[in-house]
């Protein structure tokens, strides 16, 4: 395996392949290792800098567990995390330092992730000081050009989280991850928490952000339609494993997958759903005891014999240009 | 308009809530009307007001620090602001009962679900323990649990959070309520079981004839689920309306924006999403006009100096508007 020095990769900006984490799970007297949950498994993805891919999926499919073994804040069980061509995965802690840098968090709460005894302008400057960018008096000028960047008045410096909206805290989260200018941000349902008016505020904030500044984010969200406003590319996860994935356009206009469409039909609408929409059966089995062969057959309304006890791969639909991939018996 | 009786009656509805900066008043002389075999939509943003208001038609509000300032709730001819607290216990799951976000905050973790379900029928019902379980049972089958008589002995942490709001809503049925409000029943499932639930909601309000309050931030889901929706910004209606009508010719600048902004699957997405500028005043330092306007496109001088009353817009069409300019 080649390391490339920083900067020096000429292919995608990440690309993860044949990534696994899974869990162990403890019982019995001796608290021994009695079963293993798969939370991501076998996961291949590519994201080119400057654009995004929006990670869409329920509950416990695995998504948030794929955004933090990206960033290395899990521990991956097995895959390569290639990052502009150095393989994350295999760096001892010391090494990965430095990749910090390029690397950002943005949460679903920033309530729970904004220190409530620091005000704003401590919290903007801490990774400032913690990486040594510029000179401490370089650092105020840099945090006023932050708090102008996420749409917030300079006279907030001074103030505490609990004084801002929601909108506003979250504003604040996007700000500090801006902070240490990075390649990549991993958003975390980023706008879940918000009312609907101020949620697409900060959807504008980060369309414009993907634009302007060229970071790539991985996005992640159980909600379709904030997925498709801010998403170049989409994966549709379900139970640790990309069923789907493709350009948004094809993936939200040609959903292939039945889980996708399904997902999809789903989506509470404002003008009214179609009278003959599929609703799935049953609920999101359990990781810890995922069906055999394809993890969706006990739900799929298009269920064939093979789906029971074959396990479907990822494959080009529409031709391999399309760049259009499924993971179903039915293609 | 419904052509069957007013179950519900609210008039002039007035809520406070005494907090560290003065009074805030939470809800802000609401009235409103719900028949029989209606299901009405409290919809609106984090701090409207759609929340003390559910709680209010079961007088569940906390006193203190909440007070009801004025108004009356008529349920069935009776105004609960009237009785005295002793009533109350009586008239909750009987005539009114209410459904909660997080299921597994209004059940307890200690009891089977057969064994809470069943105190509710014998004391509201006064049915003998072996037919309280058996009607617990009907009920669990009438919201399409599998294999109800097993799922009685289970406790709440056994089940999906889609079964255990399936379970709230049979409880919440089983004394065949005259009302039943839930208070964002879905915002906590995923989206394929939000649709299921939505749907035994309908089929459920149908069958049993309940009026039901549905008070939700979710645009889509009373889209799908409400025959008339109530919008509520700062404490106050500013639109009321059918579902249809108020969705297809949104008067009230608020409800417009709501309705652009949401964000919604697309054929294509826009190059920018609209925004409704600014954000919600703060309870405490509410305008002295209307509430909206510095956040509204079509404010007026008017709009600054009072505040526009709910008045129907007339010519026949039954929405009501809050707005000096509407669309």
């Amino acid at each position: 395996m080649v390391t490339l020095p920083p900067g020096a990769g000429t292919g995608p900006l990440l690309d993860v392949r044949g990534l696994r984490t899974y869990f162990p799970v403890r019982g019995g007297l001796l608290h021994r290792v009695v079963a293993q949950v798969r939370a991501v498994d076998d996961v291949s993805f590519t994201l080119d800098q400057g654009t995004t891919l929006g990670l869409v999926g329920e509950s416990g499919c695995g998504k948030s567990t794929l955004g933090r073994t990206v960033l290395r804040l899990r521990p991956a069980t097995a895959g390569q995390i290639l990052f502009d061509g150095t393989d994350l995965a295999r760096l001892s802690p010391r090494e990965l330092e430095p990749w910090r840098r390029r690397m950002q968090l943005v949460f679903q709460d920033p309530y729970a992730s904004l220190s409530p005894r620091r005000t704003v302008g401590q919290t903007l400057r801490e990774p400032l000081d913690h990486h040594g960018i510029g000179t401490p008096t370089s650092r105020r000028d840099r945090v006023a050009e932050l708090l102008d960047v996420v749409g917030l008045s300079p006279a907030v410096l001074d103030r505490y989280p609990h004084e801002f909206s929601g909108g506003q805290r979250q504003r604040v989260g996007i700000a500090r991850a801006l902070a240490v200018d990075p390649d990549l941000i991993v958003a975390d349902e980023p706008v879940s928490a918000l009312d609907v008016s101020v949620q697409s505020q900060v959807l504008n904030l980060i369309r414009r952000l993907q634009v302007e500044r060229g970071i790539a984010f991985l996005f992640i969200s159980h909600d379709l339609a904030v997925v498709q406003h801010v998403s170049d590319q989409v994966g549709v996860m379900y139970l640790g494993r990309l069923v789907e994935l493709g350009p948004a356009r094809r993936v939200y206009s040609t959903p292939r997958h039945p889980y996708t469409q399904a997902l999809l039909a789903a989506v509470p609408r404002v003008e009214g759903s179609p009278a003959d929409r599929v609703l799935l059966q049953g609920e999101v089995p359990s990781p810890l005891r995922p069906p055999p062969g394809c993890a969706f057959h006990a739900r799929c309304p298009r269920v064939m014999e093979v789906c029971r006890h074959e396990a479907p791969v990822l494959k080009d639909v529409d031709g391999p240009g399309a760049g259009h991939r499924v993971a179903c018996h039915l293609y | 308009m419904a052509a069957a009786p007013p179950v519900l009656r609210v008039r002039n509805l007035t809520v406070e809530f005494a907090t560290d900066a003065g009074i805030v008043r939470a809800v802000d002389d609401v009235s409103f009307d719900v028949a029989g075999d209606e299901t009405v939509a409290l919809v609106g943003e984090s701090g409207c007001g759609k929340t003390v208001t559910g709680l209010s038609l079961l007088r569940l509000v906390p006193e203190p620090p909440g007070r009801y300032a004025g108004g009356s709730i008529e349920l069935a001819g009776r105004d609960l602001l009237a009785l005295p607290g002793e009533a109350l216990p009586a008239i909750r799951g009987r005539d009114v009962a209410m459904i909660f976000q997080e299921p597994m905050t209004a059940l307890n973790p200690v009891f089977t679900i057969g064994t809470q379900m069943a105190d509710v029928l014998r004391q509201h019902r006064g049915l003998s323990r072996s037919k309280a379980r058996a009607e617990a049972a009907a009920m669990l089958a009438a919201v399409n649990i599998p294999d109800p008589d097993r799922r009685l002995d289970d406790y709440p942490h056994q089940l999906s959070g889609g079964m255990r709001q399936r379970v709230m809503i049979a409880m919440a049925l089983s004394c065949r309520p005259r009302l039943l409000v839930a208070d964002e029943p879905t915002t906590a499932l995923d989206v394929t079981t939000q649709a299921q639930v939505l749907a035994e909601f309908r089929r459920l309000q149908q069958e049993f004839r309940t009026a039901v309050i549905l008070v939700t931030h979710d645009l889509g889901v009373v889209a799908e689920t409400c025959t008339r929706a109530i919008v509520m910004y700062c404490g106050s209606i500013v639109e009321s309306g059918p579902t249809a009508e108020l969705f297809r010719h949104p008067r009230h600048p608020y409800t417009r924006g709501l309705l652009e902004s949401v964000p919604r699957v697309r054929a294509e997405r826009l190059p920018e999403l609209p925004v409704i500028p600014g954000r919600v005043p703060d309870p405490g330092r509410l305008p002295a006009g209307c509430r909206f306007a510095d956040r509204c496109s079509r404010v007026q001088s008017r709009c600054r100096d009072a505040r526009p009353p709910l008045q129907p817009v007339g010519a026949g069409v039954p929405v009501s508007v809050a707005c000096f300019n509407p669309w």
